[in-house]
C-alpha cells in the first residue's frame, strides 16, 4: 500500500523511543500498535510532506496542520488529562509500565483545525526585554533569544511550532 | 460515488458502515475486533479517497459526526458509534 519499509519504521521508532526517554516522555508499550502508528506517520509524511497525526485527517496544507504534526500541540494536555495522546503513541508512565491500559480519547483539536490565527513570530513588540521569549507550542519550552531554535531541544518540534511568549 | 470496501462475516444482522483512516491505530483495532467477532462490515478509508470522493466522504462523515473523528461507525443507517468502543462493538455482535 505504501513505500514505507519495515526497516524505516524500525529506525524511526527507535529514534522516537530514545528521544521520548531522554525528554521524560513515555511511549505505548504495545510494540505492534506503536509501530503501526509510526508507519502511519511515515505514510502521512510521504503523502502530505509532513508527519501528520495518523488518527486525524490531514488537509494537505502544512500551514493549517502545524498543530497536528507529531508531536501534536495537544499531546501534553491529553497526557495530563487522559494518560495518552490522541493516537496513543505517547502515554503516561502508568500506561507505559502496564499498570493502566490506553483507551480511545476525545479529540480536543477544534473541528477543522485551529482558527486562522496570526503565526507571525515578529508580530509582538515587547519593550524592556533584551531578547524576545519564545514558547514551544508542543511542550512549553521557553527560551530567550533573537529567534526560536530550529528544533525544540525538548520535544524536537520544528521552529515554526514556536510562538512569541513575551 | 463512494465505494466502500466490504469485509465478510458470519454476523450480518446489522448493516455496518465505518468511516476510517488507513493510518489510524484505533480504526485498525475496530476493524480487527469486528473481524474477530465475525461481524460483516463496510468501510471507507477517507484518507485513501482521491479526487471528489475525498470531499464526498468528508461530507457524509460530517452528517453523522460533527467532530469528523475516526472511526465513525454507523449501524443500520440509524445509530452511530464514535471512536473505538470495545464494549459497544461486542454488544453489537451479541445483540
Amino acid at each position: 500500500m505504501s513505500g514505507v519499509t519495515g526497516e524505516r519504521v524500525a529506525e524511526v521508532w527507535a529514534r522516537l523511543v530514545r528521544e521520548a526517554r531522554d525528554a521524560g516522555y513515555s511511549v505505548n508499550p504495545d510494540d505492534q500498535f506503536a509501530r503501526e502508528l509510526v508507519q502511519g506517520l511515515l505514510e502521512n509524511e510521504a503523502r502530505y510532506g509532513y508527519p501528520a497525526c495518523p488518527c486525524r485527517l490531514a488537509s494537505g496544507d502544512r500551514g493549517s496542520d502545524l498543530d497536528i504534526i507529531c508531536p501534536c500541540d495537544y499531546r501534553d494536555v491529553d497526557l495530563n488529562d487522559y494518560g495518552s495522546c490522541y493516537c496513543a503513541l505517547y502515554v503516561s508512565p502508568e500506561i507505559a509500565r502496564g499498570a493502566k491500559k490506553a483507551g480511545a480519547i476525545p479529540d480536543r483539536r477544534p473541528v477543522g483545525g485551529p482558527a486562522a490565527q496570526s503565526r507571525d513570530m515578529e508580530a509582538l513588540d515587547i519593550k524592556g526585554l533584551p531578547f524576545p521569549v519564545w514558547r514551544c507550542r508542543v511542550c512549553g519550552y521557553l527560551c530567550a533569544r533573537p529567534q526560536p531554535p530550529l528544533i525544540c531541544p525538548i520535544c524536537k518540534a520544528g521552529k515554526e511550532r514556536f510562538e512569541r511568549f513575551s | 460515488m463512494l465505494e466502500p470496501n466490504h469485509v465478510n462475516g458470519t454476523l450480518t444482522k446489522h448493516r455496518i458502515l465505518m468511516y476510517t483512516l488507513s493510518t489510524c491505530g484505533w480504526c485498525r483495532r475496530t476493524k480487527a475486533l469486528l473481524q474477530e467477532l465475525g461481524v460483516a462490515y463496510d468501510y471507507v478509508d477517507v484518507d485513501l479517497q482521491t479526487g471528489g470522493n475525498r470531499e464526498l466522504a468528508k461530507e457524509e462523515l460530517l452528517k453523522w459526526n460533527p467532530a469528523s473523528s475516526f472511526p465513525t461507525i454507523i449501524i443500520d443507517g440509524d445509530e452511530c458509534i464514535i471512536g473505538f468502543q470495545e464494549d459497544r462493538l461486542r454488544e453489537l455482535a451479541s445483540a
